[in-house]
């Protein structure tokens, strides 16, 4: 069973992220999922009246403002990164936290590792399943990168500026 | 010039340790080549031709004695013995051990200095007028603005994988001596009709692969909204800049496909959301930081006309040197003093460790302990007493700095090329002395006049040859090392891009090439009309029948 960091730990994997390609037919009823963006603007109706959890991920180049009405449905937003070089995440995470106010869980996926970690967590995310060649619990490090940050983000409502003790 | 708290040094001290632990994990083994590539170019590692190469952070180009003395030290002990200014008024060395570069930045991190972000795809060191705060044509000082930026971009979570680099450039005179038109993003300080301070915003320009003069998408910011602004346009680049093509990833590529307009109307809407936020900058925290900016302790002097045209006539090599590196200061009885480093035989903007031990002592003893890096490579003395100037020409002579050539054909802004860099098709640095050695005749030169040449080993235009108004570009012919020639580009107020002359030339033509272009402009300048004037009024085509004349 695949381990993700959740918060700062390590814990099990209890959902099912499914592939780009899934059609509806092939979902459990019970089983908490999170699928791909199409299969939620395609099917919303179908996955709501299910009795699993539901999430949903997104693509890198698949805009929040997709979802952004529809929140209320999703435990989990899940977001990937096809690279980790591949930066337009993080403005999605500040988004769906600082925007539209989304309280539920929001998880890095694909090539999510340990040095990016502090980046994301600083911009909304708040659980990370870790490329799978890698272990978790090393990752975990990452988020204790840097103990000071100068600018307002998800994490942190106000800049250094409004917080500095001169 | 500003001085880190704890808050600002915990923050490089964490960076020293995670880059420490980033090198460890590299060389055991435990982080591929691919992973750790953007990690070490965050921190300006690049691997070279012959060792890796580093390239360290001055902000804005403000340097303090105690900063040269240390780079002096790293110079010595961990590379060569010398150092390379950029033209992002950074310092590189060309030789440390990958396994020492933790070592170094612990070093830099005891005075204040870092590496963080001079590479890779993100906001890049934000670069300012060599002159700030002592020009005459000031606006504002933007020197607090750009420390400002400097601490919102550091780390900047959201910004730290964007398509491509970022670089930034703040303008605060009359006189646009940081060319802020061919920047990601160009700031220049302007007041409204009510005396208020805001900054007009240019997005789009670049050099590079697809050299671009920037548009002004906002004409009044008020500083207020510096940072929500700066947050906007990063944001829409982030989300809507192309990932697909590395050379069409820079932001001027998404300005010119959405069209300025619909790009700032983007810039706009996302903006309302921030606009009024908790970033919104306070008139206490500008106050802060220009804190650390106010005029040192200046005494009031009268200017030295008098004594100087004396020694003037006398000194026939003062006077030179007056003429192309000193320029006047706000202060009367002031003056500010650039040192070259453009001596023929010396790679442009190479300086050596004693050199940079010396300079530290000139700046202690002449101009208030600070000194600083210019985008075309030079060094300045920005607070020198006049009555002093001839005492520091010595001085300067003796070390090697006193070359009159501030402006000058030989002033050369030029990249380290093939020579040093795996990027590069052709070498630069040979092509620039050969140049130099070519125009040796001083007087020659002085007629001549005010000339910028401008070298790059490669498309990637580190030796901004765009906006030169001589531009040589190295290009690669079927393997051998080959040079375009464009003319009338200038990177000032009236930003322009220079024009191909034509095809290539072989290493060995270029100094006939430059000679010829140069007699065209002798022959055909009206008095007292600058080459850059000239070009303008006669265009390219005389130009191009001289250099491509069939020989007799």
């Amino acid at each position: 069973m695949q381990r993700i960091i959740k918060g700062d730990q390590v814990v099990d994997e209890t959902w099912h992220l499914l592939p780009k390609d899934q059609t509806l037919d092939g979902i459990s009823n019970c089983d908490d999922v999170i699928v791909p963006l199409a299969l939620w603007l395609d099917h919303a109706h179908a996955l709501k009246a299910r009795d699993g959890g539901l999430g949903v991920w997104l693509d890198s180049d698949e805009p929040v403002e997709e979802i952004a009405d529809d929140l209320q449905h999703f435990q989990v937003v899940a977001l990937n990164f096809p690279a980790f070089t591949d930066g337009r995440h993080y403005s999605s995470a500040r988004l769906l936290r600082e925007r539209y106010g989304f309280k539920g869980e929001i998880r890095a996926i694909g090539d999510v590792l340990r040095d990016q970690l502090f980046y994301m967590r600083r911009c909304g995310f708040d659980a990370f399943a870790i490329r799978a060649d890698r272990d978790p619990y090393e990752a975990l490090e990452g988020l204790k990168d840097f103990s000071v940050a100068y600018q307002a983000a998800a994490d942190e409502p106000l800049p250094l500026f409004r917080r500095r003790q001169v | 010039m500003y001085v880190y708290d704890q808050y600002d040094q915990h923050i490089i001290e964490d960076r020293v340790r995670q880059f420490r632990d980033q090198t460890r994990r590299y060389l055991s083994g435990e982080l591929g080549g691919e992973e750790f590539r953007p990690l070490r170019l965050q921190n300006g590692l690049y691997i070279q031709r012959f060792a890796p190469m580093l390239r360290i952070a001055v902000p804005y180009g403000l340097l303090s004695s105690t900063q040269l003395r240390k780079l002096a030290y790293i110079a010595r002990h961990y590379d060569k013995g010398y150092a390379h200014i950029s033209t992002r008024t950074n310092v590189q060395f060309n030789w440390p051990e990958l396994e020492e570069v933790p070592e170094i930045l612990a070093e830099l991190a005891t005075v204040q200095m870092h590496a963080i972000q001079t590479s890779g795809n993100c906001i890049r060191n934000t670069t300012t007028d060599q002159f700030a705060g002592v020009a005459r044509d000031e606006l504002i000082d933007p020197r607090p603005w750009c420390e400002i930026i400097r601490q919102w971009s550091t780390f900047h979570p959201e910004f730290a994988f964007l398509p491509r680099k970022f670089k930034i450039a703040v303008n605060g005179a009359v006189s646009d001596r940081a060319a802020i038109e061919v920047h990601d993003i160009g700031l220049e300080a302007v007041k409204n009709d009510a005396g208020e301070l805001g900054f007009r915003v240019s997005v789009g320009g670049g050099l590079g692969r697809t050299p671009i003069v920037g548009s002004f998408i906002n004409e009044f910011l008020p500083w207020q909204h510096l940072l929500t602004y700066l947050d906007a346009i990063l944001r829409v680049y982030n989300r809507y800049g192309r990932r697909d093509n590395k050379f069409k990833a820079r932001i001027k590529i998404l300005v010119k496909a959405l069209t300025p307009e619909v790009f700032a109307e983007r810039v706009d809407a996302e903006w309302a959301h921030l606009k009024d936020g908790p970033a919104t900058l306070t008139d206490d925290e500008v106050q802060r930081v220009s804190r650390f900016f106010v005029d040192p302790a200046y005494r009031e002097l009268a200017d030295q006309d008098a004594e100087l045209a004396r020694l003037d006539a006398e000194h026939p090599g003062f006077a030179r040197w007056r003429v192309r590196n000193v320029v006047a200061h706000k202060k009367p009885g002031y003056a500010a003093v650039t040192l070259s480093l453009k001596k023929t035989g010396v790679a442009p903007g190479d300086v050596t460790d004693k050199q940079l031990e010396a300079i530290a002592d000139l700046a202690d003893r002449y101009s208030f302990g600070e000194a600083r890096n210019s985008h075309e490579q030079n060094m300045i003395l920005a607070d020198v007493e006049q009555a002093k100037l001839f005492e520091l020409w010595q001085e300067l002579r003796e070390l090697g700095l006193a070359t009159p050539n501030i402006g000058l054909l030989t002033d050369i802004i030029c990249c380290p090329g093939g020579d040093f860099c795996s990027l590069a098709n052709a070498k630069s640095i040979p092509i620039a002395e050969a140049i130099q050695r070519r125009f040796d005749d001083l007087d020659y030169l002085f007629d001549i006049g005010n000339l910028d040449l401008n070298i790059s080993g490669c498309m990637n235009a580190c030796g901004h040859h765009h906006i030169g108004h001589i531009g040589i570009l190295g290009v690669d012919k079927k393997g051998a090392e080959f040079y375009q020639v464009s003319l009338g580009g200038s990177s000032g107020r009236d930003a322009s891009l220079g024009q191909i002359l034509g095809p290539s030339f072989a290493q060995e033509a270029m100094p006939d090439v430059i000679e010829k272009v140069i007699n065209v402009y002798v022959e055909q300048r009206t008095e007292d009309e600058q080459f850059i004037d000239t070009f303008r009024r006669i265009g390219i085509e005389p130009f191009k029948e001289r250099v491509y004349a069939a020989n007799h």
